[in-house]
């Protein structure tokens, strides 16, 4: 593995099971026991590198959400390895075999991986200082003093230097993101993951989102985001990796992905974006 | 006009007994909830023991009369050489009881806080048990303080059944009062205004309580 090499996914592989509903009418007629599976990620390689910012494009169900999730072990993986700064991450390797680790030993290797949520997950009951200072007490066991020294920095540098006794209910869905944002970031994690960032935003509220995380970027931080925001891809990202169906299609400098892509489906993505024309 | 001035009268009598109320309804509140908590934890737990000995329970006092419980704290156990006090027993029999209802008010809190709660703490690096502590049941604390609170509110009426068990609480009191002095109207007219006097204020504080918990949810 390289010096600078943060995430390294090796030929994953996830499968969702989903089992029909117990209704009566499904057990009248024995249909009970039936289940679908849906291969979600067909063997995906990715190679994320110190400093890089990714962006992961693709049409919904493509896998990218999954991907990202797999990444901080929020979903589990059938086969293949995920490491994070060269830690193996959910699981322990025995004779090849994986094995789902301590709950406490994953935990201990999330916290250098930050992860933004589509929807933000804000705790409700915190305001939005006490939403950055919570992990800070709870799992790096900072003292109150320390916590905040730490968190109001974070919330300053999103915009939210004002915003910082507000709770969530008095906050609009962009200035949660940025606090979402400054929650992960005040962990200080060796790579960020962005899930869908802006989707579930005010078409007006998306540009100050999108300016936080420009900002993060310019600072080096390593991050993959995945998005619908194509423009905002092509302005940012070092790469961009484009998947469908489980499986990353192509992927390469926005100059020449967004200019002259090579598979059909990222020229099917692009001209429905717009960028390509039809 | 008697009616009126007797009743006033008797009360100075009956407020002897609030004391007791009190003692009954915080010591057994304050059991119901910790003892409901934990029924709450095993009936979500994965562990199928721990679910089945929690759903037996539940369904053993949800089955069954408070007023049959209590009687049968306080009568039947000293002949298995169990002898409790009456208020020591009112406690523990309301304690027990409510415990099960409580547990129901938790387990349905819990399950309300969002999954997206539980994710972020988890990315975040929270282990599962300090997420449940520290993230799902604070959350689930502000959802069930009205229920809670409408819960404290029957319970303090439910002190009344502890007479039965020989507790001077205020029904007993009001009983002993009528043997003696026979204004039956005037005493059990006063012992109705005593309760409404209580828990009228509490149901004040649950509806903010409760307004309070949407506000921020």
């Amino acid at each position: 593995m390289a010096e600078d090499t943060i995430i390294d996914v090796r030929d994953v592989h996830k499968t969702f099971v989903s089992e029909t509903k117990r209704t009566l009418w499904n057990r009248l007629t024995g249909r009970h026991h039936v289940e679908k599976r849906v291969e979600v990620l067909k063997g995906v390689d990715l190679v994320v590198h110190r400093g890089e910012t990714i962006a992961i494009l693709g049409s919904s169900g493509s896998g990218k959400s999954t991907l990202l999730r797999c990444i901080n072990k929020l979903e589990t993986i059938e086969a293949g390895r995920i490491y994070v700064n060269g830690h193996l991450i959910g699981y322990e390797e025995r004779d090849g075999e994986l094995i789902a680790e301590k709950a406490s030993i994953t935990a201990q290797k999330r916290t250098d991986i930050g992860f933004v949520f589509q929807h933000f997950n804000l705790f409700l009951n915190k305001t939005a200082l006490g939403n950055v200072m919570a992990p800070l007490r709870d799992v790096k066991k900072l003292s109150a003093a320390e916590a905040r020294s730490v968190a109001v920095p974070n919330l300053e540098m999103v915009g939210l230097a004002d915003k910082m006794e507000n709770y969530p209910s008095k906050l609009s869905g962009g200035q949660k993101q940025r606090v979402a944002i400054a929650r992960a970031l005040a962990m200080e994690p060796s790579v960020m993951l962005f899930d869908e960032p802006t989707s579930a935003l005010d078409p007006e509220l998306v540009g100050e989102v999108l300016a936080v995380i420009k900002k993060i970027a310019q600072q080096g931080t390593t991050m993959v985001i995945v998005t619908h925001e194509m423009q905002f891809a092509r302005d940012i990202a070092d790469r961009i990796v484009v998947m469908d169906q489980g499986v990353i299609v192509e992927e390469g400098p926005p100059s020449r992905i967004f200019t002259a892509p090579q598979h059909p489906k990222t020229r099917a993505l692009l001209s429905r974006s717009g960028i390509l024309p039809a | 006009m008697d009616f009126i001035n007797n009743t006033f009268a008797v009360f100075p009598a009956l407020l002897v007994a609030v004391p007791v109320v009190v003692q009954l309804a915080l010591g057994a509140m304050l059991l119901a909830l910790v003892l409901g908590l934990l029924i709450a934890l095993a009936r979500i737990s994965s562990f199928s023991v721990l679910r089945g000995v929690a759903t037996f329970y539940l369904e053993v006092i949800r089955g069954t009369p408070l007023l049959v419980q209590l009687v049968y704290i306080f009568f039947v156990l000293p002949s298995i050489g169990v002898e409790i006090e009456p208020v020591p027993a009112g406690i523990l029999g309301l304690g027990l009881n409510y415990a099960a209802y409580l547990s129901e008010v938790f387990r349905s809190a819990i399950l309300s806080v969002e999954h997206g709660q539980t994710e972020a703490a988890l990315s975040l690096g929270y282990t599962p048990t300090k997420t449940l502590w520290k993230v799902v049941i604070p959350q689930s604390f502000v959802v069930s303080m009205g229920p809670i609170g409408n819960y404290f509110i029957a319970m303090i009426k439910d002190t009344a059944l502890t007479s039965v068990i020989a507790v001077t609480e205020i029904l007993k009191t009001a009983n002993i009062l009528n043997s003696q002095t026979f204004q039956t109207t005037a005493i059990y007219t006063a012992a109705a205004i005593l309760y409404l006097i209580i828990s009228l204020p509490l149901s004040r504080i649950v509806v903010v309580l409760e307004r309070k918990a949407r506000a921020n949810g």
